[in-house]
């Protein structure tokens, strides 16, 4: 199926072109890092996590977010998704891509990488985290080929792929809650050290993912001669509705937990995220734009009459994505590593070549999708056709 | 025919490949009690100096001012390599002095003693009873020596993942930004020096100790630090903490910190 993405107008190709160049300057900026060591980026002795986890966590919500059109389609046998599960599981493998690519440029020894698979350590998380992320990635790679052809053969996908399909659905579930357990299970981190983390991770993802889905469809729509179809969007856009309103409330429930008992460790974090402390305050504008983005993408998809117009489900959409990547990409690590355990404010922010090696990541992932969705379009205008 | 045995091909290459991943893994979950097969044990120097569960205690009535501490910090990261880096952000250090609502930020008051508000304290790693850092390490890199209780690294398995520096709750981890080699001042060739991206930390001079000798600090202290065993009641810091009152860095935590602070 791969030569589906080998055919291709002009427009296709000054894409992938583009993004090739991207995935170039990226790839660049890292073989500066490995020479030089993560001391080109700016992360510190505080706050030792920085832009690339942060992308990390957010994308493998993206990732779990794709599970959104699996779950009605195989588990409720909603029709409509059909069209679009192929959509969400090619989602999932390029957001994964990208997740193992983060953690491979945050890494001080990359070539040292096996280590984690040579001492397998059960104890620590990201053991765990290492498994489940691999094993979403080759479960989407198995289901989505097979499907796919399977569709291009105009036959029913084989039997043994149906446990697979189930196992995809928790496991989606799963990959979410492992990594909020990279950082809701440390002591003395207040920030994270919180029930609701793996909850917050999941209802942001499944608002996040959905949201880019959508978006996606629009441009599917757009520029190929396949309709993901109307009823599908509109579906999508109501999951995106009640998981964004569910992000909003379990923010709330932490919040009011931390202002109400009012205990230091767990206030300060929030404190500098959203009003600053000991003078420090580069996030506030930030979290505030993402509170607002959150809180208008309610009342716009919530309310039926402004939902079912796309151009403003469209607006909306953007909305979602941008609140929750601030309120995780760029909120969620730093926040948790100021203060600091011996409670100094060192703030964070991402420099240039951190930057590049950010965009040369996104570019790589978009790649995959693009390559990917190719294929899947070009499988779904030949079954038409 | 060419097209299944390509695909036969790239079965039991897939095949090949699950099973050299999962030898490890299977070797880990089958061995009993934290047995590891073909396990084998150290023999210890004729002199090194022996304990449980290895402890300091700091008499901070003896301290008065930043002076007092600096030959202790200065004996340790002189011996250990530890570079002096230009950078803030990318500092290294395995024992330094903090203020008391620094060192200690979950117990402080407004109104305090006031010689434990002005004096400075010194802080490196508790090597902790019931460690985070090991907890959260994925490759074992950096553990719990059994024999005796130390946290030590292994800076050569280290990936630099850094979650040890998350999972820590008193900041007593570094990791190398850049490489460390060309900001320390004079190399002591007795000990490793590190490389770019991975991460260090306090050893509780295991190497000094294998030799018999008191870790670099207490030796520099002049009497304000005691190193002894925690789990012999007639160890010297087991007198000095039957007979003072002694708190730890943030308790409540959980970690079981083995630096004691007579305050």
């Amino acid at each position: 199926m791969l030569e589906l993405a080998l055919k291709g107008n002009k427009k296709y190709f000054g894409w992938i072109t583009a993004l090739l160049v991207l995935v170039g300057i990226g790839f660049g900026a890292y073989l500066n890092q490995l020479g030089f060591g993560l001391g080109i980026t700016g992360m510190s002795r505080d706050v030792s996590w920085g832009f690339y986890i942060a992308q990390f966590t957010f994308l493998v919500g993206v990732a779990a977010g794709g599970v959104m059109v699996v779950l009605p389609y195989y588990l409720h046998d909603y029709k409509a998704f059909a069209k679009v599960t192929i959509l969400g599981e090619f989602l999932a493998i390029a957001a994964i891509t990208m997740c193992l690519l983060f953690i491979l440029v945050d890494l001080g020894q990359p070539m040292r990488m096996f280590n984690v698979i040579l001492y397998p350590t059960p104890n620590s998380v990201l053991f765990w985290d290492m498994i489940v992320l691999n094993g979403y990635l080759f479960l989407n790679i198995v289901i989505g080929w097979n499907v796919l052809e399977a569709e291009r053969n105009n036959v029913h996908y084989p039997m043994w792929l149906k446990p697979l399909i189930y196992l995809s659905i928790p496991w989606a579930v799963g990959i979410h809650t492992v990594t909020a357990f990279l950082y809701c299970g440390l002591p003395g981190r207040g920030f994270w050290l919180t029930a609701i983390l793996a909850p917050r991770f999941l209802s942001s993802a499944f608002a996040a993912g959905p949201a880019l889905l959508i978006l996606l469809c629009m441009i599917i729509r757009k520029v190929t001669n396949f309709d993901p179809g109307k009823e599908q969007i509109q579906s999508l856009a109501k999951i995106v509705a009640y998981a964004i309103c569910l992000n909003v409330f379990f923010l709330l429930c932490e919040v009011f937990v931390v202002f109400y008992s009012q205990i230091p460790e767990h206030m300060d974090h929030l404190k500098y995220l959203f009003f600053g402390l000991q003078g420090k305050s580069s996030l506030v504008p930030w979290m505030w734009t993402s509170m607002a983005l959150m809180v208008l993408s309610i009342i716009l998809l919530v309310n039926p009459t402004t939902r079912k117009n796309e151009n403003v489900l469209t607006v909306a959409c953007l909305m979602v994505f941008a609140g929750t990547w601030i309120d995780k990409g760029l909120g969620m690590i730093s926040g948790g590593f100021v203060p600091s355990p011996l409670h100094h404010v060192t703030e964070y922010s991402p420099t240039f070549p951190e930057l590049l090696i950010t965009i040369g990541v996104y570019g790589a992932g978009f790649l995959v999708l693009t390559i990917l969705y190719k294929m899947a379009v070009g499988v779904k205008e030949e079954v038409r056709s | 025919m060419e097209s299944s045995s390509r695909r036969r091909f790239l079965t039991m290459a897939g095949v090949a490949v699950l099973g050299i991943g999962a030898k490890p893994v299977l070797d880990v979950l089958a061995a009993g009690q934290g047995e590891v097969a073909g396990s084998f044990k150290l023999k210890k120097g004729d002199g090194a100096l022996n304990a449980k569960q290895w402890a300091m205690v700091i008499d901070t009535r003896k301290v008065e001012k930043a002076s007092d501490l600096e030959p202790m910090i200065s004996a340790c990261h002189k011996i250990h390599n530890v570079p002096q880096m230009e950078n803030k952000n990318h500092e290294i250090k395995w024992i330094w002095e903090e203020e008391y609502h620094y060192a200690f930020p979950t117990a402080t008051s407004r109104y305090m003693n006031e010689h434990a508000e002005h004096i400075p304290f010194l802080v490196l790693c508790n090597h902790c009873e019931n460690p985070p850092c090991v907890r959260a390490c994925p490759t074992k890199a950096t553990f719990k020596r059994e024999s005796d209780g130390i946290v030590m690294m292994d800076f050569h398995r280290c990936i630099g993942c850094r979650f040890c520096m998350a999972a820590c709750p008193y900041g007593a981890r570094s990791f190398n930004f850049r490489d460390p080699r060309p900001f320390i001042k004079e190399t002591n060739k007795e000990f490793p020096t590190r490389m770019k991206g991975v991460v260090e930390k306090c050893n509780y001079c295991a190497e000094r100790i294998a030799v018999g000798k008191l870790p670099a600090c207490v030796e520099a202290s002049n009497g304000i630090l005691t190193f002894g065993d925690l789990f012999d009641p007639n160890s010297a810091v087991r007198e000095l903490l039957k007979s003072n009152f002694t708190i730890r860095r943030k308790q409540s935590l959980g970690t079981e910190p083995s630096v004691y602070y007579i305050v």
